[in-house]
């Protein structure tokens, strides 16, 4: 799917002026009647979305991925982080889909999200990399004495992710637990908790994603 | 792969916690809300106080009912450009809204203190008086702008800071207007300063608190 993230129909004040924003598309680039009706479609399915239809939100999510790997890269962010901006945008999409209006651009809607997340990221990356800097010539700098043993390492290593896995938030730590350590299914994890399997599994994603990021950032 | 399984798991998960919502009401409906609490207080304080005081101030001294009237449509307007800035893809420059009301209400402020240097006969305010002023913006602005918190949270503040900063104008506007219905002077220097002061404490205190108030949804 070709998709591009086209000019917001608004750059001031146009919800004072409706009649007059309405008088043209929501596309400017009249030369892409394509991307017009792909953000049309966009927006009828996000409409649809917020009346309960899943087949249409699947479908505005999957292709809304292109559009803010687009934005995340406009601000620069790297290319292994666009994974993670992309799944924030799509748990921001979730959390605020009553937030769209289908009078106006999906696109610009969108792109206003996924923008503020891969800032987010590129200010989480920035003091990470600062801490991770002096991490690491601590460890380079440190005299090799008993923890140069494989068992010691894979002790310490066990050690850094179960602080790191009691360092998640709760529901997080709890879909780690059951799902990853316990090796529950879904299903037998959702009956122990209490919780549905969907918010199990997008707690998982976002453990997992924090403990990428914590273990040398890795996507 | 991973780049397309990611999404495609996520995306699946989120379909599965998929409910229908409410949309948020357009942001010009939701300042009307707002203003109607506003309305509400001062249909209370005009029963109190009657409006035979306002009226025979506003005809013996017209920058005052100007004055008033700016603080209306700062009120208004910085309302309005709050709601505005809760709605993801809605342009920042929102916040110039409320300049012209502002500019409004401070140059017949200002022009009304200079007549009464020139001619102080009125009745102008003691420093407890003013201290009055001070205390009646502060603590009216206080409920006024929990309030737009409150409906603000439910949506999608991107800018937080400068959402945060127009409730507080709004809020103080508010105030300022609605101390009109029982302002027993006329405006004098100490007057306008405390004034000034008590719309620049209710400002920076949304702005310094209400940023952090306005984003359940990003956390």
């Amino acid at each position: 799917m070709i998709a591009t993230l086209t000019t917001p129909r608004s750059i001031g004040l146009d919800s004072v002026l409706p009649l007059w924003a309405r008088t043209f598309p929501i596309v400017s680039d009249a030369s892409a009647p394509t991307a017009d009706v792909q953000e049309r479609e966009r927006a009828a399915w996000m409409a649809a979305a917020q009346g309960g239809d899943r087949r249409a939100y699947e479908r505005v999510l999957a292709a809304s991925v292109p559009l803010i790997r687009m934005a995340a890269r406009r601000q620069g962010v790297h290319i292994d982080q666009l994974d993670d901006v992309v799944q924030e945008t799509l748990l921001t999409v979730h959390r605020v889909r009553h937030t769209y209006d289908p009078s106006r651009s999906y696109d610009a809607w969108l792109s206003a999200l996924a923008t503020r997340r891969a800032i987010d990221a590129l200010r989480s990356h920035g003091r990470r990399s600062h801490r991770e800097v002096h991490d690491e010539q601590a460890y380079d700098m440190h005299p090799d004495i008993d923890d140069a043993t494989a068992a010691t390492e894979r002790e310490q290593e066990a050690r850094r992710l179960r602080d790191a896995i009691a360092s998640l938030p709760p529901g997080q730590r709890e879909a780690v637990e059951q799902l990853g350590l316990k090796e529950r299914s879904l299903a037998e994890a959702s009956v122990q908790t209490g919780r549905q399997a969907g918010a199990l599994k997008v707690n998982l994603h976002r453990a997992m994603k924090s403990l990428r990021n914590r273990f040398h950032g890795e996507p | 792969m991973t780049d397309v399984r990611l999404p495609d798991s996520l995306i699946q998960s989120l379909g599965d916690q998929l409910t229908p919502v409410r949309r948020l009401p357009p942001p010009w409906l939701r300042t009307l809300g707002w203003l109607s609490v506003v309305a509400a207080i001062a249909v209370l304080l005009m029963m109190h106080y009657g409006i035979g005081h306002m009226l025979h101030r506003w005809a013996a001294e017209p920058d005052i009912a100007i004055a008033g009237t700016g603080a209306v449509i700062t009120a208004v307007c910085a309302a309005w450009a709050a709601f505005a800035l809760g709605v993801p893809g809605r342009s920042w420059r929102w916040i110039g809204l409320p300049l012209p009301g502002l500019l409004l209400w401070v140059g017949a402020s200002g022009l009304g203190c200079m007549n009464d240097w020139l001619g102080p006969t009125a009745h102008i305010a003691k420093f407890n008086e003013a201290s009055d002023c001070l205390i009646f913006i502060v603590s009216l602005s206080v409920p006024l702008s929990a309030l737009m918190i409150w409906l603000l949270r439910r949506a999608c503040p991107l800018r937080p800071a400068l959402a945060a900063m127009m409730v507080g104008l709004a809020s103080a506007a508010a105030s300022a207007a609605l101390l009109e219905i029982c302002h027993a002077f006329a405006v004098a220097a100490t007057d306008l300063l405390t004034h000034a002061l008590a719309v620049a404490i209710v400002v920076l205190v949304n702005a310094a608190m209400g940023g952090r108030l306005l984003q359940p949804a990003l956390k």
